[in-house]
């Protein structure tokens, strides 16, 4: 290996290692001294918030204690009640279940569109990425119209026996489903097209001529190939369906809380308790990072 | 094992209307090293394709001795491929890539472990055996992907340009041994290359193809030395082509004098009188007189113009006056720009073409 003071030629410039670590330094500063400002310490200052009191009138008091743990885990001075950990689980639920739709979907979707030629794939990518350009709630409040109990596909709903004859689709959990991954879709399918352009067909006719069967080629000549845009994908459609609240909010009707909701509550809404949305926030970031890892550990393990 | 010879059978093929392969119809026997050889684009890959099955013939049938397979799936074939760029499984490491094979058709594991063991062994990399495929180099990846097609122990093996991705050096060690492998495990291989070098190397026999013709069929020598048309000629090395005209069976005239040639075949004589091909000669085969030789034809008065080092041997270029030959002397024979010398030319060396 290079010795830190060996002089090296990079971009054309006569330097030493040690000299470039130092200019390294000094271009990624600014960065750092961002996210330093602004990610790390509020960060910290969310943690040492998470166990401080509410006091009255919505105010923070600075006195420590696990109180808000015990309030996440359902206990209040009315006893014990499931309903926090019934909205972390549901929240768990939909984002997985968001995510692995969007895969079934996105997968699909990306060899479709990989499939076509050149000019062809740019238009229908941007397409693609079209409906990320309207706002959020606007897209929503779309969803509630068309879901709503007088347009076709609530008749078609009803029609297959899907819903009752006085049911709607707007409100409720295909709803909120609806809204999920048509928002994540795009960020799903992007790193997923990425891997799709990129595939080694030569591997697939190796499974192929290894005397691999249909399902066995997919696995080991294609899968195991799209498996970086898959994590890519997994990541970029978990981690904000998570958080999310907006689309369960206005999809979902009143029943329908989940963790993002029950966040903005203690923050903006009726409940005005910091501390305990600091603690929840914690508990999101925690969530979204562990939930990562088992995936990296479970499904990434034989590929990354 | 009973002996299974390959048949190819007016195979024809078009891609988007164009003809790449132009009704190919030849046999190999079981055993031998056969090289397709050919410039890129004559076709030899879609051939090799349509052999494994992972293309399909427009017309023409393949049967692997008694058997038809034109219509069989790669999987249901007795034949394996080492692909270009090998195309080993990135998340399998070099043991379970080997294995694949046996594992697709459900063989006892202790069957898989002891032939995967061996042909680790036949390609020299039991030390690899749980390394992953990103981590090797060229040359070992090329020994993995030859284990993982042998190791099913196919009739056939088709290896489509295995050598062209590694170093000169390697290369050549790496023919050697794809030689060895061949006898050792007494399989045929089917080789694509577009390098000539290679092809005179390693095979038995070279399919050279030309537009999607099988142009000529022979063993390295063969084709090297009786080349039947120019292409073929030019394409198996560097080869002075004199234009000539028919004089009689055994004589042609250059534009420098008239050629003792062997005997012109017959079937060319119908030509007009012209030798459409033109005579061939190779740049070695052109012999510079030494004083007080002497030969009773094809001797030829010429004034070097250039003199060339190549390493091994040296090239001139000498002037004939109508027109320039390129000749090989030995580093030890010194001629200079300017210098006059005679030029023999042995009617044996003369290859009459074709076209």
């Amino acid at each position: 290996m290079a010795n830190s003071n060996t002089t090296e030629v990079f971009e054309g410039k006569l330097t030493t290692r040690s000299r470039m670590r130092k200019f390294g330094l000094l271009l990624t500063g600014p960065g750092m001294l961002w996210l330093l400002v602004f990610l790390l310490l509020p960060t910290i200052f969310l943690l040492v918030m998470a166990f401080a009191q509410r006091g009255s009138y919505g105010t923070i008091d600075w006195t420590f204690s696990l109180d808000n743990v015990k309030k996440l885990l359902g206990y209040s001075s009315f006893g014990w009640s499931a309903d926090n950990l019934l909205i972390i689980w549901r929240s768990f639920k939909i984002a997985v279940i968001t995510t692995i739709l969007c895969l079934v979907v996105g997968i699909p979707m990306a060899f479709w569109i990989g499939s076509h030629g050149k000019s062809m794939r740019t238009l229908l990518l941007a397409l693609v990425m079209v409906p990320s350009c309207t706002n959020l709630v606007i897209r929503t409040y779309a969803w509630m119209i068309l879901l709503g109990s007088q347009m076709p596909p609530t008749w078609i709903a009803r029609f297959l026996g899907i819903i009752g004859e006085n049911e709607a689709l707007y409100p409720g959990t295909f709803a909120v489903y609806i809204g999920m991954v048509s928002c994540m879709l795009p960020f799903a399918v992007l790193p997923l097209y990425t891997s799709v352009e990129r595939l080694d067909w030569g591997i697939v006719e190796a499974a192929k001529d290894l005397y691999a069967k249909p399902v066995r080629v997919f696995y080991h000549g294609i899968l195991s190939q799209m498996m970086p845009g898959i994590v890519a994908s997994v990541v970029l459609t978990l981690v904000p369906t998570l958080g999310m609240y907006v689309v369960s909010d206005l999809l979902g009707g009143a029943k329908y809380i989940l963790i993002g909701n029950m966040i903005q509550q203690q923050f903006f809404g009726t409940a005005l308790d910091w501390p305990f949305g600091a603690m929840l926030g914690i508990v999101l970031i925690i969530s979204s990072v562990l939930s990562l890892v088992a995936f990296q550990k479970v499904g990434g393990k034989n590929f990354v | 094992m009973e002996s299974v010879d390959l048949h190819i059978n007016g195979i024809k093929k078009s891609f988007a209307g164009k003809e790449v392969l132009k009704g190919i119809e030849v046999t190999i026997k079981d055993g031998e090293f056969v090289t397709l050889l050919g410039p890129s684009g004559c076709g030899k890959t879609t051939l090799l394709r349509i052999i494994g099955g992972f293309a399909k013939a427009d017309e023409g049938r393949v049967f692997l001795g008694n058997e038809d397979i034109s219509k069989k799936s790669p999987d249901k074939r007795d034949i394996n491929t080492v692909f270009q760029n090998y195309a080993l499984f990135p998340h399998l490491n070099v043991y379970k890539n080997v294995a694949f094979g046996l594992k697709s058709k459900k063989v006892p594991k202790d069957e898989i472990d002891r032939r995967v063991q061996a042909m680790l062994e036949l390609v020299n990399i039991t030390d690899l055996a749980s390394e992953m495929p990103s981590t090797l180099s060229g040359g070992q990846k090329q020994r993995v992907a030859l284990a993982r097609a042998l190791v099913n122990e196919p009739d056939i093996l088709l290896l489509d340009e295995p050598l062209s991705a590694l170093d000169a050096n390697l290369r050549k060690k790496l023919q050697v041994e794809l030689r060895e492998i061949q006898k050792k495990t007494d399989t045929t291989f089917i080789m694509v290359t577009h390098d000539q070098d290679e092809a005179i190397a390693v095979s038995d026999r070279i399919l050279v193809m030309y537009k999607g013709k099988l142009v000529q069929d022979g063993t390295p020598e063969d084709v090297y030395e009786h080349p039947v048309n120019r292409f073929v000629a030019t394409f198996m090395g560097e080869c002075n082509i004199l234009e000539c005209e028919k004089v009689s069976d055994t004589c042609v005239k250059a534009a420098f004098g008239n050629l003792v040639v062997e005997k012109i075949p017959a079937w060319m004589a119908d030509a007009g009188g012209k030798c459409c091909g033109g005579v061939a000669i190779r740049m070695e085969d052109i012999h510079v007189c030494t004083p007080g030789e002497h030969f009773e034809n094809n001797v030829f008065h010429a004034k070097i113009l250039e003199r060339i080092f190549r390493g091994d041997y040296w090239e001139l270029h000498a002037d004939f006056g109508p027109l320039t030959l390129r000749v090989m002397t030995d580093p030890d024979q010194i001629y200079n720009p300017g210098d006059e010398v005679e030029l023999y030319m042995e009617p044996q060396y003369l290859q009459v073409l074709s076209d």
